[in-house]
């Protein structure tokens, strides 16, 4: 019984967690993309990975944090125009191509030793080198508070205050969302999806809202890597290619092309992937299902299932929890 | 669709593209920094890393082994031999486990870990004292096995001025049973210079540059190119039919090589029946793919774009069994050492000289195919214009299908033959593959069955010739950057046509 409390609180304390709100922001910056404008943006972890450096590298060079923040807004805002620049114009695959590789050169370049000085390397930036500046902002008091059976530090790594900064952020990026998707802007963008050459015929330019809206998306996937960072080190290999699919499957999963879609998707998915994974690691260790199931697998299970779940979503349910299947029967083009 | 394009953002375009090859050289001259050999040996197990976020755990210093828990522990020595204290050593593993650790000068630290696996052990440099650092060249990462009821250690030699550049992961191997990174490396691939995929140990761009050496690795970039083209034939067969995509080919690729390994190497079969029957084993999940799912799909209409996220849903599947199968670490589908064999100046192994013999038997028998067989034609029909072939009394699901046991049986092939020639691999060779893959097809031409093949061995060149100016660890790279380049100038591809990607 203990052990089932135990992991039941694991799983709540993943709902609220940093990193769950992080993957929130990262999907809502991808809604914007596929949702709203229907881009195959493929290398969400790419403008994360560079936000996070951004950030990472603008505080250990003396930034403050304000000034980093905005560092890192402006390397996913360069990031979208370089991939958009010569992508948008075609056809949509080839987006989700030139994203998804140059998202890995991002990782590749970041964990060679060309600029080990900069990134670290493999083994990348260290958190205690660029917190620093984070917490010092804090205006919670120092020592720890218990809520429910949550207990964090107040300020720190993994602490209250990152949390609260972490989903102050996805409130003030779905308020972003919501007001510009429901204006004349947000409109072109829907149109876009819908019909490209309509809105082409209306005088509108399809070419540069397309590219817009891939900046604006990139710069909250910018924004999801610093929060992504902040309780953790900036690892190049943790924001590889699997952060991507995650991150698609948080937006399938709550409903791509709805306002509260992604952050009900990122609530759901690590709440369930954390379940999931506790709770077979505990039968593992505890049961005889430790003879068929290692600990070890565990992990590699949880990875299968998160698949098999993007599949069946987009197979049976397009429209994911919230969604409406009409808004999601475009194609590519 | 695309007569009313603004120019000015083809002028803009032009002009991107035109700064991005003026600053090309610039890239390319850069200086290659100072390698360090073996410093990412180990991070290619990352899989705990890259699986997300992490579980909190409580964590021990000075553990002690017994049956329920692994240990990794981990010391620092000058070349005395005398312990270093205060260096500051991080610890990354499974499951997002990670832990940094200050070194004391009575004993090695040891850690508790949460699960059994790869740990990759990396040290602060800048934690060492200033008299004693690291040795230039040297690993500051180390890969150690943690097992319960024992404990992985971990050694990083500090001070002097011979770094151990030669066995970097050896200090290293005390307490890492398996088939350690350490012991692959070491044997005979370094005569073929930059040949291991994962490893860089054979740097190229280290040694002098000769003429010798450009030829050498022309050669290794033909045997990559005809192996990519064997491969992403499939790729483009699949996208020219059924006009999608195909993010898992690039794992259809490494379960030639898991399966193999698991044939050849575990299972002691032959080459030739192990290759045999991992190829047909490959072809029955392509035959069992598009039954259970992509007729179904297309039976019911759906949008290219959804068939296109659920192949990416497969690829997440599909790495992870073959992570069940053959786990995190690296493997090696023949155990012996490779027999060198020089042809024209060029020395490669033995099995990659018979590798390309047979890729290229392949290429051209299915070169044939297409061309004088009624069911290439009829494929080659279908890719053109699917609904004027099945007017013609074509069965586009027969050709679908054919096209699917053939892209997967080549993959699995060239997978294979991948990991006989190529030395280790280890379960991401699929995502890394597949980049290349769409860059080879997008050079190419999407959708065209010979475009694939130019891409491929431009793009094996690349990467191979590409190695001799920039460091190995981002060889790749740079055919991704010749990707992106070719989209701003010729987005069709060499042979491709324009209305294809409109």
């Amino acid at each position: 019984m203990d052990e089932f409390l135990r992991i039941l609180t694991q799983s709540l304390a993943e709902i609220i967690a940093p990193t769950t709100a992080a993957f929130a922001i990262a999907a809502i910056g991808l809604n914007l993309h596929f949702g709203y404008t229907g881009l195959l943006n493929m290398g969400q972890a790419g403008f994360m990975l560079l936000g996070a450096y951004g950030f990472g590298i603008a505080t250990i060079a003396g930034f403050p944090f304000y000034l980093a923040l905005l560092v890192a807004l402006a390397a996913g805002l360069l990031f979208a125009l370089i991939l958009g620049i010569p992508t948008l114009q075609l056809r949509g695959d080839y987006l989700a191509i030139v994203t998804i590789s140059a998202a890995e050169i991002i990782r590749w370049i970041g964990r060679s030793t060309w600029l080990q000085e900069w990134t670290g390397g493999a083994s990348g930036l260290q958190g205690r080198n660029y917190k620093g500046t984070f917490q010092d902002l804090s205006p919670l008091p120092d020592g720890r508070t218990v809520i429910g059976p949550l207990e964090y530090i107040n300020t720190g790594s993994d602490s209250w205050w990152t949390r609260i900064f972490a989903w102050g952020l996805v409130a003030l990026a779905l308020l972003f969302v919501w007001l510009i998707t429901r204006s004349p802007w947000g409109r072109v963008l829907k149109g876009i999806r819908e019909d490209e050459d309509a809105v082409r015929a209306l005088g509108k330019n399809v070419y540069s809202y397309k590219l817009q809206s891939l900046m604006l998306g990139g710069m909250l996937g910018a924004l999801g890597g610093v929060v992504y960072v902040l309780p953790l080190t900036i690892a190049p290999d943790a924001m590889g290619r699997t952060m991507t699919f995650f991150t698609w499957t948080v937006l399938l999963l709550g409903g791509a092309a709805t306002v509260f879609g992604p952050v009900l998707g990122a609530m759901v998915f690590f709440g369930a992937y954390m379940l999931m994974r506790t709770g077979m690691r505990a039968l593992a260790e505890n049961t005889g299902v430790g003879d068929i199931i290692t600990t070890t697998n565990v992990e590699q299970i949880g990875g299968m299932l998160v698949g098999i779940t993007l599949m069946l979503l987009v197979i049976f349910r397009p429209q994911g929890i919230l969604g409406n299947k009409k808004e999601l029967a475009f194609d590519v083009r | 669709m695309t007569t009313d394009r603004p120019t000015r953002g083809v002028v803009l375009r032009r002009t991107v593209a035109a700064l991005a090859i003026a600053l090309a050289p610039t890239v390319l001259a850069t200086p290659p920094a100072q390698a360090s050999p073996g410093a990412d040996v180990a991070a290619h197990t990352h899989s705990a890393a890259d699986t997300g976020t992490s579980t909190s755990t409580d964590i021990a210093t000075d553990c002690q082994p017994d049956d329920a828990t692994a240990c990794v522990a981990v010391v620092v020595l000058n070349d005395a031999g005398d312990r270093i204290p205060d260096a500051e050593v991080t610890i990354a593993g499974p499951g997002g486990f990670e832990e940094t650790v200050t070194t004391t000068a009575e004993g090695p630290v040891s850690v508790a870990v949460p699960e059994v696996g790869r740990y990759a052990v990396t040290i602060d440099p800048a934690t060492l004292p200033e008299d004693e650092p690291l040795p230039a060249g040297a690993a500051t990462e180390l890969s150690v096995t943690a097992q319960t009821g024992g404990t992985g250690r971990a050694a990083f030699r500090v001070g002097g001025e011979a770094a151990p550049t030669e066995s970097p992961t050896a200090d290293a191997t005390t307490a890492a049973p398996g088939g350690d990174d350490g012991a692959d490396t070491g044997t005979g691939t370094t005569t073929e210079g930059g040949e291991v995929a994962t490893a860089p140990e054979g740097d190229a761009s280290e040694r002098a540059f000769s003429w010798a050496q450009v030829w050498q690795q022309f050669g290794s970039g033909i045997r990559f190119g005809l192996l990519l083209a064997l491969a992403s034939i499939g790729l483009n067969l699949v996208f020219g039919t059924t006009g999608m995509s195909n993010f898992a080919h690039g794992e259809q690729f490494a379960l030639g090589a898991a399966l193999g390994f698991i044939a050849i190497n575990q299972m002691g079969l032959s080459i030739w029946v192990g290759g045999l029957l991992t190829i047909a084993v490959c072809a029955l999940t392509g035959l069992a793919q598009d039954a259970a799912i992509w007729r179904p799909l297309r039976r019911r209409g759906t949008p290219v774009m959804q068939l296109m996220i659920v192949s990416i849903g497969l690829s997440i599947t599909l790495q992870y069994v073959i992570q069940l199968m053959i786990g995190g670490g690296s493997e090696r589908i023949l155990s012996n050492n490779p027999q060198p064999l020089n042809i024209l100046g060029i020395t490669l192994s033995t099995a990659s000289w018979i590798s390309m013999a047979v890729a290229l038997v392949c290429l051209v028998g299915f070169a044939l195919f297409l061309t004088r067989t009624r069911l290439g034609r009829a494929t080659r029909a279908v890719s053109d214009n699917p609904a004027l072939a099945s007017a013609t009394g074509i069965d586009p699901d027969k050709v679908v299908r054919t096209v699917w046991i053939l892209a997967t049986a080549f993959a699995a092939l060239a997978g294979l033959m991948w990991g006989i020639s190529f030395g280790s691999f280890n379960w991401q060779l699929g995502v890394q593959l597949l980049l290349l893959m769409f860059a080879a097809v997008t050079l190419g031409g999407l959708g065209t069955a010979f475009g694939a093949l130019v891409g491929s061995i431009l793009i094996g060149l690349v990467v191979e010739l590409s190695n001799l100016v920039i460091q190995s660890d981002l060889r790749y790279a740079s055919a991704l950057v010749i990707l992106i380049l070719v989209l701003l100038i010729r987005p069709q591809g060499i042979l491709g046509r324009r209305e294809r990607i409109g």
